[in-house]
């Protein structure tokens, strides 16, 4: 299917067919990773702008070295030390940032919505590295490309997402491309933090550890956020650990050929102890990998799919 | 209806591949230096039928890779559905004689961007370029070492070539929109 979008702002408007595109174009993307010569010139004479007004350094370097393999020039723009701290708007921010000719703005910010404003009277393309609570649309890409590549498709499997959902952007992102995959999508944790209303999503919510992981063909765990929880929502990462946590000895509660993902930074420990992080079943670190090679892609599809009609042999 | 002629017919298409093959084994005495790589998509299936071919000519195996140009082409934005097709050159190119493969020779700028693309694999010895068609109309200068058939064409014309592989005949359309 062909990809026409100037922005990418959230999964929740992409088409499926939109989806695939974009998980084959990284794969693309991925081979150039493992050459020698790791940059290929297809963004030549662009101009990224990371415009992150909530930290990050993860999702930051990922994209920041994405747009330099492509041989953009890229520059790094961050809450703490700009004019963000003077009282400019984000508005005269993003517009400042567009007169030095920016050709893709990735926006971080702690309100949901953010990306879509911009997107609203920016000429650049906008794509959103997590707005609030709201979406990572990257980030369940790169995820899904990741489940994928291990096992060969995504239609059909149990995904059960482990932990924090109500404050989770990558979560509310990874279900959106799941579900549009045709993935089985299970929600588990604390009720304060996994409320039933999840499952107009098309999601199953569950409570019961056990019940949740037994027939997983993937886990994926997501981060405590103490940042983002206003006020406790359950008693204590002790109680956390035991009740949520995946740890050695609850191994055999799981399918043997089970994924186990995390998007990072884990909390060694709390969702999960290092045997399982460092075990056999983890791909953490395949999609750190992964998610470089699907912002390739992403930054790449921005700029080229929204040319007119021109065909040259 | 467009109007339609064709130019090649699967028997012409035989022929002029079969006489490439020629060619190339006549043009490069040390074959063991040779590997052919095909530009993704229309070079496909042509660059396997002159691997083979070679290899009956001279009795051993020829690598075979295959070139996708997407991240290296010159108009990103003017061109609707950038789509990406897999790489694969599971060889190492340097010093060796690479047969570049490509259906259609039009205005140059899709061989140099696989020209492009292949330096990033290493340095090749020499690269020579395989076309079906040369149709004219270069805005680069690009010229090919083996030609199966020049056509001279308008802009306003097209060239479709079909393989048995895909279409399930091998044949070559000039088309008039």
């Amino acid at each position: 299917m062909n990809w026409n979008r100037k922005h990418l702002l959230d999964i929740q408007s992409l088409q499926p067919e939109e989806i695939v595109t974009v998980l084959d174009t990284a794969k693309a993307f991925k081979a150039v990773g493992e050459r020698s010569i790791k940059k290929v010139p297809v963004l030549r004479g662009k101009t990224v702008i990371n415009l992150f007004v909530e930290p990050s350094t993860r999702t930051r370097i990922s994209f920041e070295l994405a747009a330099q393999r492509l041989s953009a020039d890229v520059i790094n723009f961050s809450a703490e030390a700009s004019s963000l701290k003077k009282g400019e708007t984000l508005k005269d921010t993003a517009r400042n940032l567009e007169a030095l000719n920016a050709d893709i703005i990735i926006i971080r910010h702690s309100a949901t919505g953010a990306p879509h404003f911009l997107a609203r009277f920016l000429e650049s393309s906008v794509v959103n590295a997590g707005d609030g609570a709201h979406e990572h649309p990257t980030q369940a890409l790169l995820d899904t490309f990741t489940i994928r590549e291990h096992k060969g498709k995504v239609e059909g499997l149990n995904v059960t997402i482990l932990g924090d959902i109500l404050y989770s952007r990558v979560a509310r992102s990874n279900i959106w491309a799941l579900r549009k995959l045709g993935a089985n999508v299970t929600l588990c944790g604390p009720a304060t933090l996994v409320p039933k209303v999840f499952e107009q999503m098309g999601c199953r919510v569950v409570h019961d550890f056990k019940e949740a992981i037994r027939d997983a063909d993937v886990i994926n765990l997501l981060r405590i956020q103490h940042e983002r929880q206003r006020k406790t929502m359950f008693p204590s990462i002790g109680e956390y650990t035991s009740l949520y946590g995946i740890n050695r000895s609850r191994m055999n509660w799981i399918k043997p050929d089970a994924l186990i993902m995390h998007p990072g930074p884990i909390n060694r420990g709390v969702e999960i102890d290092s045997a399982m992080a460092d075990g056999s079943q983890s791909v953490i670190l395949d999609q750190v990998t992964n998610g470089l090679a699907l912002r390739m892609a992403v930054l790449f599809l921005v700029s080229g799919g929204k040319g007119p009609q021109e065909i040259a042999a | 209806m467009p109007d339609t002629k064709i130019i090649l017919t699967g028997e012409a298409i035989h022929r002029g591949l079969m006489r490439i093959a020629y060619e190339i084994a006549e043009r490069n005495s040390d074959s063991h230096k040779v590997a052919v790589i095909g530009v993704q998509t229309g070079g496909i299936h042509m660059t396997h039928r002159l691997a083979k071919q070679l290899e009956s000519i001279w009795q051993h195996p020829i690598p075979v890779g295959l070139v996708d140009v997407g991240m290296h082409r010159d108009d990103l934005g003017k061109r609707p559905n950038p789509r990406l097709l897999p790489t694969k050159i599971p060889f190492d190119i340097t010093g060796r004689t690479v047969i570049l493969v490509d259906d259609v020779l039009f205005s140059g700028r899709t061989t140099r961007a696989a020209l492009d693309a292949l330096n990033d694999f290493g340095r090749a010895q020499a690269i020579q370029l395989a076309v079906l068609i040369d149709r004219g109309h270069r805005e680069l200068p690009i010229k090919a070492s083996y030609i199966g058939k020049n056509v001279p064409t308008s802009l306003q014309e097209r060239i479709s070539v079909r393989w048995k592989e895909d279409e399930g005949e091998d044949e070559v359309r000039l088309e008039k929109s």
